[in-house]
């Protein structure tokens, strides 16, 4: 079998983001993430819910299992059994992340979404974020607006902020003070590059390589989640 | 019972300046579009506009309506970013309230109970309440949680689109998602539904389980047969979203200022039969 592309190597560590999350709702946002909560299920973790990116809960096999309309996803959230993998346009060390918009928001200099649920994903439930180009563009020293809440703030008693799955590594927040820290590099990545690519001090503990994902994943990946390889043009190799 | 249907424009005649207006729909879904086309042919201003936004939100601004959004996003779905509203914003011509998304329906139904506030815990710890000032928080009186109060979104209006209405207000959506239609007009003084047809109420009770039946008469004030009215957002099963549609107004919003005059002039200059003949035309 053809040795795993960097993009499949992204796709197996999002599929780890929920490892031991067992019968709650994987929310990804995006292609990598989405096809990641996907081969979790179909390996790891068979009792996720996930839904058609609309209303509908889908088995692994596409049969609609259940409703869940944008109303319910709120109720969903509160009451607390979510994963979300959210994107980030800025995190900074603590976890906190912008997707609101850059400079100041009364004026700002580039509008993005805005919140989105982000406020109420981060006080709720677990929650991770995937970033398609690390660099310090998105990791910088202050976000420009907490969407996200990080761990400098009050985020209460489910505030739980997991991992960032990037093209270049995983990162977690088990540095000092629930500061991010470099998990693991992609195989191809040397840890320099990742330190060069974030814009403050990253917590260094025994750096790992990050795995590569199995035959069986692989198989999964090419052959049924995603044929037509779509996931090589979000990260390249 | 009475017979509620009228026009867009007669809909819109109602409305007023400096108006507080609830767009149902989400996104680039089931938007209210010849609604809004109708709010851009008018003479009205300074809107505050709350929204699950999409280029409802863009089309306004683009057309100088906005005084202020409130929103919890603003997004064409196919499409990251609706570039009017990115303008707006960057040009300062707009007022932001923003919001997390949770919280906006939180406060729609904190209009719809006729409650001071609802505790959620959504902005807690994020900058949500420091852009806002006006927030509060609640501290449980069973316990020590501080929460946030999420004051009610009132509205003057909403318009929300359906895909089949009687012409009394009964209101049944086809596809997957009510979104949140129903809660825009609990919470508005006012309310408009336009719809794709409208159907005798013996003919709507027949096309499906009563539970998609989301709006009954005591929600609705007016009713507005407007075949293609969520034009170009999605209206499933009906239609879905027109993408090379959106695309083009994406463009010709984010190119110069010739390449949007070009766009009003060809899609936005008449009346919606129109709008929907040049749209069938390409």
């Amino acid at each position: 079998m053809r040795q795993p592309t960097r993009a499949e190597v992204c796709v197996a560590a999002c599929a780890d983001l929920f490892a031991g999350d067992g019968e709650i709702l994987a929310s990804p946002m995006g292609l990598v993430p989405s096809l990641g909560a996907r081969l979790a299920r179909l390996t790891a973790e068979p009792d996720l819910l996930l839904s058609d990116g609309e209303a509908t809960l889908l088995t692994a096999s596409g049969v609609a299992e259940g409703w869940l309309p944008y109303r319910a996803v709120f109720d969903v959230l509160a009451h607390g059994r979510r994963h979300v993998v959210m994107g980030a346009n800025q995190l900074d060390r603590h976890g906190n992340q912008n997707i609101s918009c850059i400079g100041r928001h009364e004026r700002p200099d580039r509008q993005l979404l805005g919140f989105r649920g982000a406020p109420g994903n981060t006080v709720n439930h677990r929650t991770s974020y995937w970033v398609p180009r690390h660099s310090r563009r998105v990791f910088v020293p202050a976000v420009d607006v907490v969407s996200g809440v990080g761990y400098d703030r009050d985020g209460g008693r489910f505030h739980d902020v997991h991992r960032v799955v990037t093209n270049l590594a995983v990162l977690d927040f088990g540095g000092p003070g629930h500061t991010m820290r470099l998990v693991s590099v992609h195989p191809g990545v040397t840890e320099a590059e990742v330190v060069e690519q974030t814009g403050f001090e990253l917590a260094q503990g025994d750096v790992a390589q990050t795995r590569l994902p199995n035959e069986a994943e692989l198989a999964l990946l090419r052959e049924e989640l995603d044929p037509r390889g779509l996931r090589e043009r979000e990260v390249r190799s | 019972m009475r017979d509620k249907r009228m026009t867009a424009d007669e809909v819109v005649a109602t409305l007023s300046d400096g108006m507080t207006v609830g767009i149902g729909g989400w996104g680039s879904r089931r938007k209210p579009m010849a609604l809004v086309r109708a709010i851009l042919r008018s003479p009205l201003r300074e809107l505050t506009v709350v929204s699950y936004g999409g280029p409802d939100v863009g089309l306004l601004c683009a057309a100088g309506k906005v005084r202020e959004v409130v929103y919890g996003f603003v997004s064409l779905d196919s499409i990251a970013y609706d570039p009017w509203f990115r303008r707006a914003r960057e040009s300062g011509s707009v007022l932001a309230r923003e919001l997390d998304e949770g919280m906006l329906q939180c406060g729609l139904r904190a209009a719809a109970h006729r409650l001071p506030f609802l505790p959620i815990r959504a902005g807690l710890g994020s900058d949500v309440l420091a852009l806002d000032p006006s927030l509060r928080t609640v501290r449980s009186p069973y316990g020590d949680e501080e929460l946030v109060a999420m004051p009610p979104i009132a509205l003057d209006v909403a318009l929300v689109h359906l895909n089949r209405a009687d012409r009394h207000g009964n209101a049944r959506y086809l596809g997957p998602d009510p979104y949140f239609d129903d809660l825009f007009c609990l919470a508005a003084t006012r309310r408009f539904v336009s719809c794709e047809s409208v159907a005798d109420t013996e003919e709507l009770a027949a096309l499906g389980p009563p539970q998609a039946l989301l709006l009954n008469r005591m929600m609705v004030d007016g009713v507005v047969e407007a075949p293609g009215g969520a034009h170009f957002t999605s209206c499933v099963p009906d239609y879905g979203r027109d993408e090379p549609f959106q695309r083009a107004y994406a463009e010709a919003a984010s190119a110069d200022e010739d390449a949007w005059a070009a766009f009003v002039d060809h899609y936005l200059s008449g009346g919606e039969a129109d709008y929907q003949r040049a749209v069938r035309a390409g």
